[in-house]
């Protein structure tokens, strides 16, 4: 065997030694961080690659102009997001950025860690902070409801499908199914037209199988984990976690309309969908640029809807957290830049007109017309994304319709832990005809509730 | 360098005269090898700071709750323990042994006996040898990538091929009973190149009069094997077999790109566990602790390697 190629994979497991050695060098994000002329030099992530020509080209006019309105605040631009490889990394050699992009996900843990700086005492006055959705202000904030840092963008889960194959199939494209039932007998049709041709996929690997299971957990109105007296235990060994894998389990074994190659993850399932070979499957919307930007489909061939059964979705977003050794200055700069560039309603348009001007996407409930706002405002912006939408807005309209109706519900707390466990359970459901759904679920819970015991 | 004990009564000429000519020896020893110290100097400096201190932190980590924002404290053995109460950390150990075994049935043996064929050809040595050691110049992603669609439950070209034999698909990664063994064959066939080539090197080193004389005692190809080509190339398969077993005791590409630990955890491996601690629960801590354990056991097989070599040496 190659020892080059294990030792390759070696300097993986030695970049978990070696972050430690880090700690030693680079410079520290705290200090005043004052540039000549009592300037406050900002550091912030997010900035797109020069892969991505339109956006990084924004994102740098931006930078631009938020300058000129503001003449005593110097923003320095980083690319990339978050990478939970490099974050430790950037943080013990003091290379985290002032204001650092993060998922929903995330938060919690930060928080929990002191990996965030509270930034609560220095949110008063910041325009529209009574616009954005509560919910989503909720997952940056502690039990004490302190405000560590800010929502940007959001995504919940609805039901992908490929209306092309829906009129193959003959379904009516304008319906998409309502219940987990109507799925099941829409994926049948849809199997059956063969030439590979799966009616409903679903991921089961890298722990996003755990986040799929919990996705559609939610819609039948079930919870992963429910909190007594500050302590959380496993809930998902319960009717609506039992009706989520039965389904499932008839669905790949009993109607054969999931194919047979499991052990997906996105993009698997994104090829599938992109080449004409997929139904349905439960997604964000973010998925149809994805799709059509890197896997060839195209936006008139795909409709959104709400989550099957439509109890609750599963919510998720980004936003910005501030490094937890920023001064107070630079704090009141990065709230400046985050509600300038991110939660400025009066920006909108222009970026609606921008993204038009660069045959992007307008039309969908993701940049540059996020659904974070709530009121009169995610009117205003709703109206501006129908007016100048460049995508059939029709086909995604049962989706927006609902989502006001539908509770969005946050991730659960460890979720990666807990979805590594689920992860087992979908892969089970996936692979095994003799699957015992019972058994599975009493060993998960039971792995769960030890993952919460520990916290 | 010995300081000499401190004495009651007068230190004698004679042993005043040797310390100062062997202190003089040194400082002339010195002198002689300063250059020879500078150099390596440098590679000390770049070994301390890339492999010795990122060890040692390792080891401290291992005993630490890590938060790199607020400064990491003190956990004694929570990090250990926690690792024991995990119910993976057995079935990661037992996935890592089986992967070696199978890899070390499959992927010690396969490159031996091709190396054996291909120094029996007398044709197109060169072409065979290239074609034998292609897939180690592809990188792992791409190999993992191409033997997904390989194994492809589906469409894919094995099943294909099987159900035009009229034989049973198999399920591949797909099944927790078949997946680690499919990832050990994926893995011996991207890494047997190598091994091929070291023992065709010490193949064609063994003196072709062995040969000669032993076919003209009427051995056959078995028994010139058996009593030629082994015990002359013993050294190199030792020395080979343990390295292997390091190597393939830290496989991490395949089961992360092409199961990603799955089927029902079947190719968790440890270095996968690591890595799940590490970047995926944030919990640092916990990962140094079980880099530690994999690092005590190869110790062990890097020491067997090195006395394995020293023997040779002396032999």
């Amino acid at each position: 065997m190659s020892s080059t190629r294990s030792r390759s994979v070696a300097l993986a497991s030695a970049a978990v030694v070696s972050l430690a050695a880090l700690s030693a060098c680079g410079t520290s994000s705290d200090g005043a961080g004052s540039a000549p002329g009592g300037k406050v030099t900002l550091s912030v992530n997010g900035q797109p690659p020069t892969t991505q020509a339109f956006e990084r080209r924004l994102f740098d006019r931006h930078v631009e102009q938020f300058e000129k309105a503001h003449p005593d605040i110097d923003i320095v631009p980083h690319e990339g997001f978050m990478d939970p490889k490099t974050f430790n990394a950037k943080l013990a050699g003091g290379q985290l950025e002032d204001v650092f992009y993060v998922y929903f996900t995330d938060t919690r843990g930060l928080i929990g860690r002191n990996q965030a700086a509270d930034i609560t005492d220095h949110l008063k006055g910041m325009p529209h902070r009574g616009d954005v959705q509560d919910a989503l202000m909720k997952v940056f904030q502690d039990a004490k409801g302190r405000q560590y840092g800010l929502p940007t963008a959001n995504y919940s889960m609805g039901l992908l499908y490929n209306r092309t194959l829906f009129k193959k199939a003959g379904l009516d494209p304008d319906k998409p199914p309502r219940t987990w039932a109507e799925v099941r007998a829409a994926a049948k049709r849809i199997a059956v037209l063969g030439d590979s041709t799966v009616g409903y996929a679903d991921y089961s690997k890298n722990n996003q199988g755990g986040w799929h299971f919990t996705a559609e957990l939610y819609s039948r109105g079930g919870r992963i984990a429910t909190e007594r007296d500050g302590k959380w235990k496993a809930a998902f060994n319960s009717a609506a976690g039992k009706a989520t894998l039965r389904d499932l389990h008839a669905m790949r074994w009993q109607d054969g309309s999931m194919g047979s190659k499991q052990l997906l993850q996105a993009e698997d399932v994104q090829r599938m969908m992109g080449s004409g070979k997929l139904g349905m499957y439960v997604s964000a919307a973010d998925n149809i640029t994805v799709i059509a930007k890197q896997f060839g489909g195209a936006y008139r061939d795909y409709g959104l809807a709400p989550v099957p059964d439509a109890r609750s979705t599963l919510i998720g977003g980004e936003g910005y957290m501030f490094n937890p050794k920023a001064s107070p200055e630079k704090i009141r700069a990065g709230i400046k830049w985050l509600q300038w560039k991110y939660l400025n309603p009066d920006l909108v348009e222009q970026n609606i007109r921008d993204n038009i001007d660069s045959k992007l996407p307008v039309g969908l409930p993701m940049p540059p017309t996020p659904d974070i706002w709530k009121g009169a405002v995610r009117e205003r912006v709703e109206q501006a994304k129908r007016k100048y939408a460049n995508v059939p807005v029709a086909n995604y309209q049962p989706f927006m319709d609902a989502a006001p109706r539908v509770p969005g519900v946050v991730e659960p707390p460890e979720a990666q832990q807990v979805y590594a466990v689920l992860d087992t359970v979908m892969q089970a459901v996936l692979t095994r005809k003799d699957a015992d759904i019972d058994t599975l679920l009493t060993a998960a819970e039971k792995k769960v509730d030890q993952i919460y015991s520990a916290l | 360098m010995a300081t000499a004990p401190l004495l009651e009564k007068p230190v004698s000429p004679p042993v005043t005269a040797e310390r100062e000519r062997r202190a003089a020896r040194l400082r002339r020893s010195v002198r002689e090898h300063l250059t020879a110290y500078g150099f390596l100097c440098a590679a000390v400096v770049l070994f301390a700071l890339f492999s010795w201190w990122p060890i040692i932190r390792n080891v401290l980590l291992s005993f630490q709750h890590v938060n790199f924002a607020t400064g990491s404290t003190w956990a004694g053995t929570a990090n250990f323990e926690k690792l024991f109460d995990d119910p993976l950390l057995a079935t990661a150990w037992r996935n890592t042994a089986l992967f070696t075994a199978y890899a070390l049935v499959l992927g010690f043996f396969v490159p031996f006996l091709t190396a054996v064929l291909l120094n029996e050809f007398r044709h197109a040595r060169a072409y065979f040898r290239v074609l034998v050691y292609l897939p180690v110049m592809l990188p792992p992603v791409v190999v993992a990538l191409l033997w997904k669609w390989f194994y492809d439950p589906g469409p894919g070209l094995f099943n294909e091929v099987l159900r035009t034999l009229h034989l049973p698909a198999s399920d591949w990664l797909d099944s927790s009973s078949t997946s680690l063994l499919s990832l050990v064959i994926v893995s011996t066939w991207a890494n047997m190149g190598t091994a091929t080539l070291i023992y065709l090197a010490a193949l064609q080193t063994i003196p072709g009069e062995l040969y000669e004389a032993a076919e003209l005692d009427g051995a056959n190809l078995w028994q010139r094997l058996r009593h030629v080509t082994i015990p002359q190339t013993r050294f190199v398969l030792l020395v080979l077999l343990l390295l292997q077993i390091v190597a393939t005791m830290q496989v991490f590409t395949e089961p992360y790109v092409m199961t990603g630990g799955g089927p029902e955890d079947s190719t968790v491996t440890v270095m996968f566990l690591i890595y799940r601690y590490a970047f995926v629960y944030n919990d640092f801590g916990t990962a140094s602790a079980l880099s530690l354990l994999l690092l005590l056991v190869l110790a062990a097989f890097s020491a067997l390697y090195l006395r394995v070599t020293r023997g040779a040496k002396e032999d």
